[in-house]
């Protein structure tokens, strides 16, 4: 009478049968850092005298928030990080290769892992059935150096998923919608589980809507491993690494929580909370001087095809910048084959190099004192894209692609 | 355990960008300099104006947001104590303990600033020594004082050279 996150976490500890709230030590499959958080692991592994890694395969140090480094303290740590790499054999993905959470889901991460990153959004690779969460550095340094971490075991909120969502509508409405509903605390140390129609959502829906999970405040958003996970294992070539899993029928749930698809409209996070959420009707009209497509949310080929199905053909708004960063070098090349790189440059974007790109704040489109930015990034902190007298918004490829050409918030079903 | 500081209160939804805003990314390797910028998204006067010793008190959800460790590592640099809230979002609460920076939970409404607190740790125990009122609040479990007694999660791998948390499964 498991849920998925107790089932999964079952398979990692020495006993067996964990139970919620429960204290464990569990053993890591995959850890990761990133350019932000690495540094510091480093410098407290060294302390200790335990620079080392007993997973050096899947133990990755990714180069993806400052990359190509805007300033000489950032390319200092990141000389750091590959001399670290180089010295005890773990995985360095350089400045280019993408942002951390999407190279997990292309190459790292299986389907009943345990992963843990110094990088809130690690809980995206819960889409493929892993226990996959974000920690600080030291956590995942002694993940790195002991292959191992505690964790307490948390309760599990069932979200069921029904009925399919009308065009227009996409999975990061769906993902807006539930934080707007519980709140960006309401699944503090919880497991988020989805579940119900989920036939209907493709991988990179999946992605989108674990990615968000912890913006409500939940320690993982697992998906069950299904035949759709197996299809995505299958076309890259890991097809004989799938297992099924999913939650036990008299599973235990702390709450159920129900949406209904079918009546779904496209949604929007007002600045600087992520639960701030409108629904398009309510936030159209919202002039802006900047939109970016891209990130570990909304990086993906089938985000892109989405955004450059509206551009295609179509100039943005003069004086708007349009900002595309594919989330890794394979979605930039599958974007370039396919023709989407030229829609997006023809239509007046500018397209970036893998990576965080302007979400982090740190590099490339940072924004101007009281300017306005659409993203179909994760999060609308004050500050987060390097300026506090900026203002974030947040909503899916295509509402961002339609705002893009109008200039102001813009319902994107006008332009199917 | 006794703490006894001076309150500096802070409102609902701090998040990790209020406290370590990502402009001052390069100053990630250099925690003394990136600790004069503590909250600065918050109140900016306030890493001149925390002494030593004292407590930050705040509403929900404190803590929300990226995984830096670096936010609960300069809050402590600051001089802060300990940091009482209604909530607190998990990674940073997780960081917080690794750290060495203890947190309770409380409802924190009737605690005003510039009060004077005085706390028992190990007990929960919160003296309003301002106002004359005491709170209780849940204690840390055993393992987290641990780690807290130990001076952060790194001591403590340092100290027994593995997790020694005494946890069964």
């Amino acid at each position: 009478m498991m849920t998925l996150a107790e089932k999964i976490l079952s398979m990692h500890v020495k006993k067996g049968n964990v139970k919620p709230d429960e204290i464990i030590i569990a053993e890591v499959n995959v850890a990761m850092v990133q350019d932000g958080t690495g540094p510091l692991t480093i410098m407290e592994l060294e302390k200790i005298g335990m620079d080392r890694v007993v997973n050096p395969e899947k133990t990755v140090l990714f180069i993806d928030h400052s990359a190509p480094s805007s300033r000489k303290e950032l390319s200092n740590a990141h000389m750091m990080m590959r001399a670290f790499a180089n010295k005890t054999g773990a995985v360095l993905s350089e400045a280019g290769e993408g942002v951390c959470h999407q190279r997990l889901i292309e190459d790292y991460v299986l389907p009943g892992d345990v992963v843990v990153g110094a990088d809130s959004h690690t809980c995206t690779s819960g889409a493929l059935s892993a226990f996959a969460t974000g920690m600080g550095s030291t956590d995942v340094g002694l993940a790195f150096a002991l292959g191992k971490t505690w964790f307490k075991v948390p309760q599990t909120y069932k979200i069921v998923l029904k009925g399919t969502l009308p065009e227009g509508v996409y999975a990061k409405d769906i993902i807006l919608y539930l934080i707007g509903k519980i709140g960006a605390d309401g699944a503090t140390y919880k497991a988020l589980e989805f579940s119900g129609d989920i036939e209907n959502l493709k991988m990179s829906d999946r992605f989108t809507i674990s990615n968000m999970a912890v913006e409500a405040g939940a320690k993982v958003g697992l998906f069950p491993s299904d035949l759709i996970t197996k299809e995505y294992l299958f076309s890259r070539g890991k097809g004989d690494k799938w297992i099924e899993l999913y939650p036990d029928k008299d599973a235990q749930y702390e709450k159920t929580i129900e949406i209904d698809l079918n009546k779904l409209e496209p949604h929007v996070s007002f600045p600087h909370t992520v639960d701030n959420t409108r629904v398009i009707k309510d936030a159209e009209g919202v002039e802006l001087n900047q939109v970016y497509i891209g990130t570990c949310t909304n990086g993906r080929l089938e985000d892109l095809r989405i955004a450059a199905k509206i551009l295609k053909g179509k100039k943005i708004k003069k004086g708007l910048r349009l900002i595309v960063v594919p989330a890794s070098r394979e979605v930039y090349l599958n974007a370039l084959r396919e023709g989407l790189i030229e829609i997006f440059v023809k239509s007046g974007g500018l397209v970036l190099a893998p990576g965080c790109g302007p979400c982090v704040g740190v590099h490339e489109g940072v924004l101007g004192d009281g300017e306005k930015c659409l993203s179909t990034q994760n999060r609308n902190f004050k500050g987060r894209m390097g300026n506090p007298k900026g203002e974030i918004y947040l909503s899916s490829p295509a509402t961002a692609a339609a705002s893009a050409i109008v200039g102001k918030i813009t319902d994107p079903r006008n332009f199917l | 355990m006794v703490i006894e500081g001076r309150v500096w209160k802070f409102g609902d939804s701090i998040s990790t960008d209020h406290i370590a805003p990502g402009r001052y990314f390069h100053l990630r390797q250099n925690l003394p300099e990136l600790a004069k910028h503590v909250l600065e998204d918050a109140d900016p006067e306030f890493s001149k104006k925390v002494k030593q010793g004292d407590i930050i008190v705040a509403g929900e959800n404190f803590g929300l947001g990226s995984s830096r460790e670096h936010a609960p590592r300069i809050i402590k640099l600051a001089g802060v104590s300990l940091i009482i809230a209604k909530s607190f979002a998990r990674i940073f609460y997780r960081n917080a303990i690794n750290v060495g920076l203890p947190v309770l939970e409380l409802n924190t409404d009737e605690i005003n600033e510039g009060d004077i607190l005085k706390v028992d740790l190990e007990k929960g125990l919160i003296e309003d020594k301002s106002t004359g009122k005491v709170y209780n609040a849940p204690p840390l479990p055993a393992f987290m004082l641990k780690i807290i007694r130990d001076g952060g999660i790194t001591e403590h791998i340092k100290k027994y050279s593995d997790f020694n948390l005494e946890i069964d499964n």
